[in-house]
């Protein structure tokens, strides 16, 4: 994945602000995905940010969010004085650009293509699907280390927070981020409330864990389904932009993307 | 046919294929360019390095290409070709029947042609179903929901319009409504992968088979719960099936769902040529068993038995096709490719 040249403390204090706008179908930073093609910051304070989706046709309603999501990370650090974010090479680039960077507010923008919706509802369904994915990579890493359904159904928050699931990388790494949704949004409070809810705040009960986790899985597969694709496509997308000089694989002789150095040494076995 | 490392002979009926012409001569504007490429960087992230085709020929690839990929190295008996117009963005259409029941007439009874239509169209569209069973008597057609047409970005299978065009594809006899649902982009603020439309649509035909390429994903879960309910709504296996080789685990996962709910008999096998090739596919799939673990927490198994009903004998139940009958005419008659 492409990472864009960050120079400066301003320009990584902005980077590591968009760590934390997600892909809303995915859930994972759109740093990490290599969304982010460009950041320069001007002596100004003025923030100018490019993305790119892997696709021409990846849902623009992901892309509103997406974009908002950015243009409001980079607003965060007080030196910004204006930000103007651009998405490119997609089906909605303009309307997305100009909600974004226009002079109307962006909710104006976005209601005026979603039948009186707005951006909100899309948000929250998303912030479900994170919360219940991360969920679930934090009780499969207990399943793994043996904990019955009871343990896990009545852990309290305070106990949460002093579990060590090293040895277990997907659980380990999703429990801050768990955590950030169940606390954020007020689905656990206090030391003794209980560490695993529903999205409606409803305590699990431990019979119920066997059914609620199979939902889970269910969502997982979704979520996998457009984590993978997106890698894929972003992939076999990215390519033609940065090389990140590892060897040429066959896929870029076939399209023609062999760098000039490389061409003189290798030959293509087909095409 | 497919050969078992065994040697069993297995029926093969592929049902979600193309002959499309997405070359720049035919690509109305960028967004013609840029669908055929969205296809490619399907093709190159999902296939085998030693499966891939140079761009050029993915664009528009010949009829001895087709007939030698699906029935030559290819393990096909039959396969069902989608007709996909996507007039905005392709000046003759980017599979049109007319193409492809030239291409089909070939070598006959190899290719079942599905027909296509807009049911934005109105009246216009009535008109050409008409016109697509009287000329090619099609058994099924394509739907295409994300299609843009003019200022409409999509449509849904409960609108007015298409309501209209089932009940006549339900009195015409065209009973095979295979779904792609592709990310829709209006309204915003709705799922854009909602398969929702189709547990509607199912109910009130109860006379037309739902087949949902795919499986409804990313939206497997939604997907597996309206085909439980609906004895009509059946599961296609493209793009899901190509993970068997980046990603198995996964692919045991999806496959396990599809088994626990939608049972065996529901399940379409397709190999979405030619973004992918049916030889490796079918190859994988055969050889494939769904890891312990998975299978024990589903409790479901990929048999052979099983096996042979998703590669083609579901298929044939849908299409009225006399699986014995034809391995027999097949056999008769084997694939003539003009340039060999």
């Amino acid at each position: 994945m492409p990472v864009p040249q960050i120079r400066g403390a301003q320009a990584r204090e902005v980077w590591r602000r968009l760590s934390a706008v997600t892909d809303p179908e995915l859930d994972e930073p759109i740093t990490d995905m290599g969304f982010v093609e460009r950041l320069e910051v001007s002596r100004s304070g003025e923030v100018e940010i490019d993305f790119r989706l892997p696709t021409y046709w990846c849902s623009p309603n992901f892309a509103f969010l997406m974009a908002d999501g950015i243009r409001k990370a980079a607003m965060t650090p007080a030196w910004v004085q204006k930000v103007r974010v651009q998405l490119q090479d997609h089906c909605f680039a303009d309307k997305v650009n100009d909600g974004i960077n226009g002079q109307q507010p962006f909710g104006a923008i976005f209601a005026a293509l979603t039948e009186g919706g707005n951006l909100d509802e899309v948000r929250e369904t998303f912030r479900e699907k994170a919360f219940l994915r991360r969920q679930e990579a934090v009780l499969q890493g207990l399943r793994a280390m043996g904990w019955t359904a009871g343990q896990i159904t009545t852990l309290t928050l305070a106990e949460f927070d002093a579990l060590n699931l090293s040895g277990h990388a997907e659980a380990a790494a999703q429990k801050p981020r768990y955590r950030e949704i169940l606390v954020g949004d007020g689905l656990a409070l206090l030391p003794e409330d209980w560490a695993f809810v529903t999205w409606r705040g409803d305590p699990i009960v431990a019979e119920d864990l066997q059914d609620h986790l199979m939902r889970l899985r269910a969502l997982r597969i979704n979520m996998e389904f457009n984590g993978a694709m997106c890698r894929g496509l972003a992939a076999a997308r990215y390519k033609e932009v940065v090389r990140n000089g590892e060897e040429p694989e066959l896929i870029d002789f076939i399209l023609g993307r062999v760098p000039p150095r490389a061409c003189g040494d290798s030959q293509s076995s087909r095409g | 046919m497919y050969k078992t490392p065994d040697g069993q002979d297995v029926f093969v009926l592929d049902c979600h294929t193309h002959f499309w012409d997405g070359s720049p001569a035919n690509q109305r504007n960028v967004h013609g360019k840029q669908f055929i490429d969205c296809f490619y960087a399907y093709h190159t992230a999902l296939s085998p390095k030693d499966q891939l085709w140079e761009k050029s020929k993915f664009e528009k690839y010949s009829v001895d290409d087709i007939y030698r990929d699906l029935f030559v190295d290819g393990p096909d008996d039959m396969a069902i070709i989608q007709s996909t117009y996507l007039r905005d963005f392709y000046k003759e259409g980017f599979s049109s029947i007319e193409r492809s029941s030239q291409m089909a007439q070939i070598n006959p009874g190899r290719f079942i042609v599905n027909g296509a239509f807009d049911p934005r169209d109105g009246e216009k569209a009535l008109e050409y179903i008409h016109y697509m069973k009287e000329t090619f008597d099609i058994k099924g057609v394509k739907m295409y929901t994300a299609e843009w047409n003019g200022d409409s970005k999509g449509w849904k299978l409960t609108d007015p319009s298409a309501y209209k065009c089932f009940e006549l594809c339900e009195k015409l006899g065209i009973r095979n409504v295979h779904v792609h649902k592709g990310p829709t982009i209006l309204p915003l603020s709705k799922d854009a992968f909602a398969v929702g439309d189709v547990d509607e649509a199912a109910t009130d035909f109860q006379g037309l088979n739902w087949i949902i390429e795919h499986c409804g994903l990313p939206r497997l879960d939604d997907f597996c719960w309206i085909a439980t309910q609906e004895t009509n709504v059946y599961g296609g296996l493209a793009v899901a099936l190509p993970f068997i080789h980046s990603r198995p685990r996964y692919f045991a996962e999806v496959i396990s769902e599809l088994l626990f709910w939608l049972g065996p008999d529901k399940i379409l096998f397709g190999s979405d040529y030619a973004i992918w090739t049916p030889q490796w596919l079918v190859d994988r799939l055969w050889n494939f068993e769904i890891p312990e673990d998975i299978a024990t927490e589903r409790g479901v198994q990929l048999t052979d038995e099983i096996k042979r009903k998703i590669l083609g004998l579901n298929a044939a139940r849908l299409y009225d096709i006399d699986v014995a009958a034809k391995m027999r005419e097949l056999a008769q008659s084997p694939v003539r490719i003009a340039a060999e």
